[in-house]
């Protein structure tokens, strides 16, 4: 556990508006608040398409934040990794009972680092882009103009997977935006988060055909966490996009409610 | 709020287990006691929660906040206080304010923050509101009988029994006033700062504050707007930082040097040039010089009374010699006449309901704490912020509990190496937590650098960690 943090103290990060969309249930049944972190250039939308009705449909308060830079948040293009992961500690302590965190690809990296500074009930990483040379590797056409300022291509085939209608799939591609040049380079640095405070339980969820995320992985992710990932075949990256996005909530919500 | 959780479960009929001075005791078995529901004992009480344990906390009023909510009879809290800390040293260090306040948040949103930490971590059903403690006392197999009854003495009095004990009353209540020839045959009226409440008390007044304290010093700038006469007594010279420095919050600066790892001379040479380069020297104003360097015992953070020495709004005073009936006589001779006397002089730690001895208690009322939180041979007992930082207080506590939390469970798992870092602390009884020299006063006893402190609790964390000891 790190206690000093004197560069943290010395610049805090600065405040910018952010979005949060929200679904609530029609009676407070007294579960944890679900708070889902979109992945780079992802904004909330991705998860107010189908996944917080659902989710709030079953009980379960839910919310999606826009990472800075992201959907209607505020303009960052400086942002760092630290700052995103900011945003997701102050929107997960405003809301009224201790949260579960839902991160989905480099937003389930700023999920991790959002456990070290915020003390999660659990938390889900949905097909975890941890960073580091070998994402780089296994997306060469992807990574590489990210090496160079540009953003980080996200093509339609490679987010989603065939079953999808091609119109649908084209229509999310062209919402995408892009993560600040700088949390990109971090992104590839790959450096570890800190440990999580408060020892939640962590899932990991993925699909063994991401073209993003490579089995080996999503493996590797799930074992530092002590477990082995839930897997949902034939599903593209996307999780919360495509054809089947009713089969991981569910198993997320099902997850908690156990867990519970 | 539910009252399913406690007293010895009265409801499940479960009788006491054992008895003491003829009264029955209600065995809590793991539960932690915390006494009181201000920020440390709502952090002790999320912390150990957090590690497993039960927490029964009892709190004398009927919310929580402690010191800080004004509605307590016991808050020191008045109508302008602000946090003297910005945020990233104010706050718990898991739980951020929100981005949306201002650098320096005012105490009406310190309790709106306490109080929204308290529902989060659904601390509130543990709490038994309007209930004090009265002993806490040691039992056999180093564990605690507690005995409470509900605030102001009305109806009896119950014993539980507790795995361990945090004390967290808080130690801003309790005034400490000066003594001073002919204070008592004094005609004007004389408030300790604990009753200054609102500024509407002073207007139109002659007011004389006493004490250089970030309180005394808040209390002048107040009486400059709104009295008559303002005159601002000083036993001796202080260094007066502005909240700002070089384009943001001061503390933030100071840091910055800490995170460069400028050695503490250095820091104090930059800070002196600032200060002269911006503040610049106090003396023409009739102050007098410090008689130490900055950073050798918490700065007061006040950028107005420099503002309204310069117009002339504050007269700084020296030390009071002697009160006559309608008069102050100053060391010097020269002779006042204020209306109103406040008297910033600062607060008493007290803990009026544990046998002085088990906390170190001198003759002077200053306990001898390890780290000034842990009393010497007694493993399950804690106090928590009893700190004078020169940062916020929260995230030192904060660290303060989940040192505690973990001690206690380390003492399950691994009792040896429980035994063996409990030695190690009681070696440090008596260390200092401050790079430089503090001065010697009451008001320095539990002066802490929020840096080298840290680097204490880091390094008790990592002793204590459990990996590898299995």
């Amino acid at each position: 556990m790190k206690v000093m943090r004197a560069r943290e103290w010395a610049f805090p990060i600065a405040a910018v508006r952010r979005e949060v969309r929200r679904a609530t249930p029609e009676v407070d049944e007294g579960k944890p608040p679900v708070l889902f972190v979109p992945g780079f250039g992802h904004g909330a939308w991705v998860f107010a398409e189908h996944w917080l009705e659902h989710t709030a449909d079953r009980g379960f308060p839910a919310y999606a934040v826009s990472l800075r830079g992201h959907g209607d948040s505020a303009k960052a293009p400086k942002a760092t990794l630290r700052a995103y992961a900011h945003d997701v500690a102050q929107v997960a302590a405003s809301l009224p009972r201790r949260a579960v965190i839902v991160g989905h690809g480099a937003g389930a990296l700023v999920t991790a680092h959002a456990l070290a500074r915020y003390p999660a009930r659990a938390a889900v990483l949905l097909s975890p882009v941890f960073g580091g040379a070998g994402t780089a590797l296994r997306n060469p056409m992807l990574s590489l103009p990210a090496l160079f300022g540009g953003g980080l291509r996200l093509p339609a085939g490679q987010l989603f997977s065939r079953e999808l209608p091609a119109t649908a799939s084209r229509g999310y591609a062209a919402r995408l935006g892009r993560a600040s040049t700088r949390a990109q380079w971090q992104l590839l640095r790959g450096r570890a988060p800190q440990p999580p405070v408060g020892d939640p339980p962590v899932l990991v969820v993925g699909s063994p055909d991401d073209r993003i995320v490579s089995d080996t992985a999503l493996r590797r992710v799930a074992r530092g966490y002590g477990g082995a990932p839930l897997l949902f075949p034939g599903m593209g990256h996307d999780l919360m996009l495509d054809t089947r996005w009713r089969e991981p909530i569910d198993a997320i919500l099902d997850w908690l409610e156990k867990s519970d | 709020m539910t009252y399913s959780a406690g007293y010895g479960d009265p409801e499940s009929g479960a009788p006491a287990t054992a008895w003491r001075d003829g009264w029955p005791v209600y065995d809590r078995s793991g539960t932690v006691c915390v006494i009181g529901a201000g920020p440390s004992g709502l952090t002790a009480m999320k912390n150990l929660k957090e590690q497993g344990f039960g927490v029964d906390c009892y709190e004398r009023d009927t919310s929580v906040g402690g010191a800080w909510n004004w509605r307590h009879d016991r808050s020191p809290v008045y109508a302008s206080t602000h946090l003297i800390s910005s945020k990233p040293f104010s706050q718990f260090p898991d739980f951020p304010m929100p981005d949306s306040w201002p650098d320096y948040p005012k105490h009406t949103q310190v309790l709106e923050y306490l109080d929204h930490y308290a529902d989060h971590f659904d601390l509130k059903p543990h709490i038994w509101f309007g209930t004090e403690v009265v002993k806490v006392e040691p039992a056999e197999g180093e564990r605690w009988d507690v005995t409470t009854r509900s605030t102001g003495g009305y109806g009896g009095e119950r014993i539980h029994r507790y795995a361990a004990v945090v004390i967290a009353n808080g130690h801003n209540w309790s005034p400490k006033r000066p003594e001073y020839e002919g204070l008592a045959d004094f005609k004007g009226e004389v408030i300790h700062a604990a009753q200054f409440k609102d500024p509407a008390q002073l207007r139109n007044k002659k007011v004389l504050v006493i004490g250089a304290g970030n309180t005394g010093c808040d209390i002048a700038v107040e009486a400059a707007q709104q009295a008559a006469r303002c005159w601002h007594s000083t036993r001796r010279g202080y260094w007066y930082t502005p909240k700002y420095t070089l384009g943001r919050p001061a503390d933030q600066v100071n840091d910055l040097m800490l995170w460069l790892r400028l050695p503490l001379k250095a820091r104090q040479f930059l800070a002196h040039r600032t200060l002269k380069s911006t503040v610049g020297d106090l003396t023409r104003f009739g102050l007098p010089q410090p008689d130490h360097k900055i950073y050798e015992t918490h700065t007061i953070v006040n950028s107005q009374l420099v503002y309204y020495l310069g117009h002339g709004a504050i007269a700084p005073v020296p030390d009071v010699a002697r009160f006559h009936r309608h008069s102050v006589e100053l060391k010097g001779g020269e002779v006042i006449e204020p209306d109103l006397v406040v008297l910033a002089t600062g607060y008493h730690p007290t803990f009026e309901f544990i046998d002085g001895n088990l906390l170190g208690v001198d003759a002077q009322g200053r306990p001898r704490l390890a780290m000034h939180a842990f009393p010497k041979r007694q493993p399950t007992l804690a106090v928590a912020g009893l700190l004078q930082p020169d940062s916020g207080l929260f995230p030192l506590v904060h660290w303060q509990m989940v040192a505690f939390a973990r001690m206690l469970r380390v003492r399950e798992a691994a009792p040896a190496k429980a035994v063996a870092v409990q030695r190690k602390l009681e070696a440090d009884l008596d260390r200092r937590w401050t790079a430089a020299k503090v001065k010697d006063s009451t008001r320095h006893w539990f002066e802490i650098s929020h840096t080298t402190y840290l680097k204490a609790i880091q390094r008790l964390l990592d002793e204590l960690s459990l990996e590898g000891a299995k």
